[in-house]
């Protein structure tokens, strides 16, 4: 036995040192993205009989205006969500300097990211209060009528946004700052003796160096941006009437709420969701497909 | 550098810059400050409107032992440890393993298992929703805190793994092959040659572990109701539908959900930026 291991152990190792994490993984992660795509085919209250209904979910989907308001606001997401990408680009080349105290100042802008949404949702819901909120003070400083953002069908999603954007912007910002403390001051050197400056030398010298911070905050902006469901779930609740839904806040309303148990329904919202995430998943699996491979 | 260091600038634009980097920072935080400062303020104040002026008077010790006394909140943030740690010190142990062996040994389907881990951990959260409260559900779990805790280690070992492995790939493979020459044991080579190199890994995942989890919000619902099980996210949104318009006490309670995260990024720093901007720098 000791013998078989010792000749032996390096196939065997992997297989040990794999099995308990492989494992967990496999039992919660990927089983249960099957057996969502299977649900998605029944008709389900989760505690009774399940009832084979084909495409019927998907078909339904289709005549759903509610599942259009909440992929129109995905859309509305992902594309405002990008905007933490530049802007966080602006603040880390604001703070990209060495006077006293700048670290301490870093570590505080970074702050959003690290509080829980469900606080910036709350924070916001209050800058936002159509009575109180200092939106509408500085609003009403300008001489405009108060706004109540949060219950305004045709503003709600672009309030809700902006909250989420404040935590992906730091994000952003400290992915930039570690980028830039690695560009090649060199190259940079160079590129001053030959007077560029300012945008130009941004543009055709820095962010050229930075493409790595870039990737990868546009992975994270991407994912944050269809994923998001705190801040609807805490800012409004999908309200008013439904028009801040997006698929991950419709799929948990469907699946739970008072609306009835649907089970499959809301499965196949999630199959949904999930189709469009693949597009940006196997990207990213592909890029780094290509990294490993070193091509 | 980029920008040109602005010690080389004109002194107006120096000590423009260095007015200009407080008044960033308080517009920056101005949301989280005013919760601050109302955490502060008395029932009359709030009952006034006065939200965003001076407060008359500093009720910290009140409202604080207000929410205390009043509400559930020890009990939210007792259980919000109660799932964060366990979930940071088996996400941690099981990826160190598997990120040893995805980034050691060469065998078929190495990467293909390396891409699963990764994948999954992309995947929306919804897609995993009803199998998972199903599954917890069936295993008489759902409710509690272990329930929450074994679907959080499960889930980050997806991220884990793909941070450990990529660490490890980085280290130099010359002293696990000097070890194998030695005759040392696979097992010993993870324990003892390969585990203390890892420290700095393991503690920037911990602290990026612990904040993912303490700030969850979505598996909180899905898995856990009532103030015995749920942990100070979804507590905190139970509250503000009690408290309604009792500001301070809601800013109170979110000043406290925040604060564990906030301490402990100020005192893992280092480790917790080097965690996040993994792969930011070529």
């Amino acid at each position: 036995m000791r013998d078989y291991w010792r000749i032996n152990q390096q196939r065997l190792a992997p297989v040990l040192f794999l099995m308990p994490g492989l494992l967990m993984f496999v039992v919660y992660v990927v089983i249960p993205i099957f057996q969502s795509v299977n649900i998605s085919l029944y008709a389900w209250d989760g505690l009774g009989e399940k009832e084979y209904v084909g495409i019927a979910n998907y078909v339904e989907l289709m005549d759903d205006e509610a599942f259009y308001t909440s992929i129109k606001n995905n859309v509305i997401w992902l594309v405002l969500y990008m905007l933490a990408i530049p802007a966080g680009l602006f603040v880390a080349l604001f703070l990209n300097q060495n006077v006293r105290g700048i670290r301490i100042y870093k570590s505080l802008f970074f702050f959003p990211f690290v509080i829980s949404q469900v606080v910036v949702g709350l924070v916001f819901s209050w800058f936002y209060d159509p009575s109180y909120g200092l939106f509408n003070k500085v609003l009403g400083f300008f001489g405009a009528d108060p706004m109540a953002i949060l219950a305004d069908e045709d503003w709600v999603t672009y309030g809700i946004i902006i909250a989420g954007l404040w935590p992906q912007t730091a994000y952003c910002m400290i992915l930039y700052l570690t980028g830039l403390n690695a560009v090649d001051s060199e190259q940079i050197e160079a590129a001053r003796l030959d007077n560029a400056k300012g945008l130009k030398l941004l543009w055709y010298i820095i962010l050229p160096q930075l493409r790595p911070a870039t990737f990868i905050a546009m992975v994270v902006t991407i994912i944050g941006a269809l994923r998001s469901f705190d801040l609807v779930s805490i800012m409004t609740n999908g309200g008013p009437w439904g028009s801040s839904r997006v698929l991950a806040f419709y799929m948990y309303e469907q699946a739970f709420s008072e609306y009835g148990f649907r089970m499959g329904y809301g499965a196949a919202i999630a199959v949904v969701l999930l189709a469009i995430m693949m597009i940006y998943i196997v990207g990213f699996l592909y890029k780094m497909y290509r990294d490993e491979r070193g091509y | 550098m980029f920008p040109r260091p602005i010690e080389k600038a004109t002194p107006p634009a120096r000590a423009l810059y260095k007015i200009a980097l407080p008044i960033a920072l308080i517009i920056w935080l101005l949301p989280l400050l005013a919760v601050a400062l109302t955490s502060l303020r008395s029932q009359a104040d709030i009952l006034n409107g006065n939200y965003w002026g001076w407060p008359t008077s500093f009720n910290m010790l009140e409202n604080y032992t207000a929410i205390f006394e009043n509400t559930p909140i020890g009990q939210y943030i007792f259980n919000s440890f109660r799932v964060t740690i366990p979930t940071v010190i088996g996400a941690v142990a099981l990826s160190c393993m598997t990120g040893f062996a995805l980034a050691v040994y060469k065998f078929k389907g190495n990467l293909l298992l390396f891409f699963l881990f990764v994948a999954g951990n992309f995947v929306p959260f919804q897609i995993l929703m009803v199998p998972v409260r199903d599954f917890t559900v069936n295993l008489g779990i759902y409710n509690t805190i272990s329930g929450l805790a074994l679907f959080h280690i499960a889930f980050q070992t997806g991220f884990c793994t793909l941070f450990m492995r990529n660490f490890i790939k980085a280290l130099p493979f010359e002293l696990i092959e000097a070890a194998r020459v030695e005759g040392v044991s696979e097992i010993r080579i993870f324990w003892y040659v390969v585990l203390p190199l890892m420290k700095p890994a393991i503690a920037a995942l911990s602290v990026l572990i612990f904040t993912f989890i303490w700030n969850d919000y979505f598996w909180a619902t899905v898995l856990t109701q009532g103030a015995d099980t749920q942990p100070i996210t979804a507590g905190l949104k139970s509250l503000n539908g009690q408290w309604l318009s009792s500001w301070h006490l809601i800013s109170a309670g979110s000043i406290l959900a925040a604060m564990p995260p906030v301490i402990m990024f100020f005192l893992m720093q280092r480790h917790f930026i080097a965690g996040l901007t993994l792969g930011a720098v070529k």
